[in-house]
């Protein structure tokens, strides 16, 4: 057990930066533009600060944690990764009394602006008519949760860390053009939901004994380039008392990175050699074919 | 053996699209069309985004179409003066084709006039080609109807006239010129050689001889649509080179086999079998545009 500590912390302590970056969510934009803040707004940043260094006093509980791997490589026959999460609470006391300890796990895509259409009937067809545009929403969002997340989460502190899937696509970009944007960001919510993009697995993070704690994260094959976050929370009571940070990269490799850079940085190039593709296999396919038919 | 396409995004099994191109080019050896019009839709179907079908629907065309052509310069059927005049004008509706495709998709709209079109142009050409067979069977029961030679059509009164010698027509080069514009636009938005509109606007319209309207047609098709396919990749980078490849090999592997197939079946009964498959694909889309769908919402991603 100590044993297995003392590696969990010293992996933690060379993951040490990952740690720093606590709290530096990007605020989103309002309707008029301007920024809102959110978290980390100074005072709260000061309120919570305290708190965590109040807890500090009174020895606190942290998360140590490894992931068993840091990339993803996106191969021609890429179909999906599995990624798992581990890791122990780190206590220099016993196991505190009170309601048991609680585990939330965020994998998390870089986000890219998107827009939400609805259709209507106009004239006999379905057309989109309305649209709503969202400022930046994750292309991959896994939540694991130890228990339902109601209960071992308080509302506020959902706010404060964005950790649910509706406070983690960010404000709408631009003036809104329809009266309700809810039902929009719910069908987003949905489609990605059955797209395997947006998950909640409920209770799918395995704890034992208050200390060490497992998630199994599957990523689909549909997933997008990038630096993925992963975000650890220990939770007691409803309130965050940790959080741990890491990045996964996700990368396209070899035939698909060269493919895909070729296509956005030469495309004259990539469309000439598109073509060259399809003559040759057009020229190439009727001649061995009446080489087959004259044998 | 699930395949990630680079461009797409998406994961797709690598022998449901050799399959896919394969089935489409069978068709198109057996009944001579260039395919293209049945591919992309086909690819709407199995989930491919709307603007990367088109462009790669495209491209793969011009695999098929490259070796239609070449055979058809080996036996002179093509009429080079008369494919240039077409080519002109196709260039230009293929540029205007792409310009108004950034305009649609700015708006929103491009899945909906893209099916528009579809819904269109395949019940027009299926209730066409049902009818011409239907025609056709008839007239092989019933030797005595005779067609009739040469006549005076229109376009004959244009200006700018221009010799074609290989069609034998002395005729005004606007009307064949318009009718590259109309396929190049529709070749940049629909993803189609636009062989199905060409053909009878170059019998009926034009008045070309049937003898050398396929294989100048194909000539048309094969530029026209190596441009757009250079063009979308250009302008929306959504050329999948990768999905191209795997419709191409199914495609050129299935033409082949149909043209063989072809020579040894009906022909009339197997134009109405195309034409009620066309019209059962033309359908499937009216029905997704007039039913209510099960998802009203749908998400757009800009570009990258």
């Amino acid at each position: 057990m100590r044993v297995v500590l003392t590696v969990l912390l010293a992996l933690w302590l060379t993951g040490g930066p990952a740690v720093a970056q606590t709290g530096e969510e990007p605020a989103p934009v309002s309707e008029t533009g301007e920024v809102i803040p959110t978290f980390p707004d100074p005072s709260q940043r000061q309120r919570v600060i305290a708190a965590i260094a109040k807890r500090k006093e009174q020895p606190a509980e942290q998360v140590v944690a490894g992931l068993s791997r840091d990339s993803v490589a996106i191969t021609a026959s890429f179909d999906g990764s599995e990624i798992l999460i581990y890791g122990a609470i780190k206590r220099e006391t016993p196991i505190p009394d009170g309601p048991p300890l609680q585990i939330i796990v965020t994998v998390e895509a870089p986000s890219r602006p998107l827009t939400i259409w609805r259709k209507e009937r106009k004239a006999g067809i379905w057309i989109n008519t309305e649209k709503v545009e969202i400022g930046a929403a994750p292309g991959f969002y896994a939540v694991a949760t130890s228990g339902p997340m109601n209960d071992i989460l308080q509302e506020d502190w959902d706010r404060r860390y964005r950790i649910s899937l509706p406070l983690a696509l960010r404000a709408y970009a631009g003036k809104l053009a329809v009266e309700d944007a809810v039902p929009f960001t719910e069908a987003l919510i949905r489609l990605r939901e059955s797209n395997g993009l947006y998950r909640l697995d409920e209770g799918s993070v395995k704890l034992v004994d208050q200390t060490l704690f497992r998630a199994d994260v599957r990523l689909p094959a549909n997933l997008i380039e990038g630096d993925y976050k992963t975000r650890i929370f220990l939770l007691r009571d409803g309130q965050v008392m940790d959080v741990y940070r890491a990045p996964i990269e996700v990368r396209k490799v070899g035939l698909e990175r060269w493919l895909y850079r070729l296509a956005f940085d030469q495309p004259l190039i990539y469309g000439l050699m598109s073509l060259a593709v399809a003559v040759i296999a057009g020229w190439g396919a009727s001649a061995a074919f009446r080489k087959l038919r004259r044998a | 053996m699930q395949i990630f396409l680079p461009i797409a995004e998406v994961s797709v099994n690598a022998f449901t699209l050799v399959g896919l191109g394969g089935l489409v080019g069978l068709m198109s050896g057996l009944f001579g069309v260039g395919g293209g019009f049945l591919i992309t839709p086909l690819l709407f179907f199995i989930g491919i985004p709307p603007a990367i079908a088109v462009a790669t629907g495209a491209n793969q065309v011009v695999a098929s179409s490259v070796s239609g052509v070449l055979a058809h310069v080996k036996r002179k059927t093509v009429d080079f003066r008369m494919g240039g005049v077409l080519l002109a004008g196709g260039l230009v509706g293929s540029g205007l084709g792409v310009w108004v495709f950034t305009i649609l998709q700015e708006v929103g709209q491009v899945d909906l006039v893209v099916q528009l079109c579809y819904v269109v142009f395949l019940g027009l050409i299926g209730a066409m080609m049902l009818q011409e067979s239907i025609r056709a069977l008839r007239r092989s029961k019933n030797p005595t109807y005779r067609k009739r030679s040469h006549q005076h059509m229109w376009v004959h009164r244009w200006p700018a006239k221009m010799k074609f010698r290989a069609s034998g027509l002395y005729i005004s080069v606007i009307p064949p010129l318009l009718v590259g514009v109309a396929v190049g636009v529709l070749a940049a938005i629909m993803g189609v050689g636009g062989g199905f509109i060409m053909v009878p606007a170059m019998i009926y319209l034009l008045g070309v001889p049937t003898k050398v309207v396929v294989g100048t047609s194909l000539f048309q098709i094969t530029f026209v649509t190596a441009f757009t396919t250079v063009m979308h990749a250009v302008s929306y980078n959504t050329v999948d080179i990768m999905l191209a490849v795997l419709l191409i090999v199914g495609g050129v592997i299935g033409a082949q086999i149909g043209t063989t197939l072809g020579a040894r079946l009906r022909a009339e009964q197997l134009r109405i079998l195309l034409a009620l498959l066309v019209l059962l694909v033309c359908g499937k889309l009216a029905l997704d545009l007039f039913l209510r769908p099960d998802e009203l919402y749908s998400i757009t991603t800009e570009a990258r």
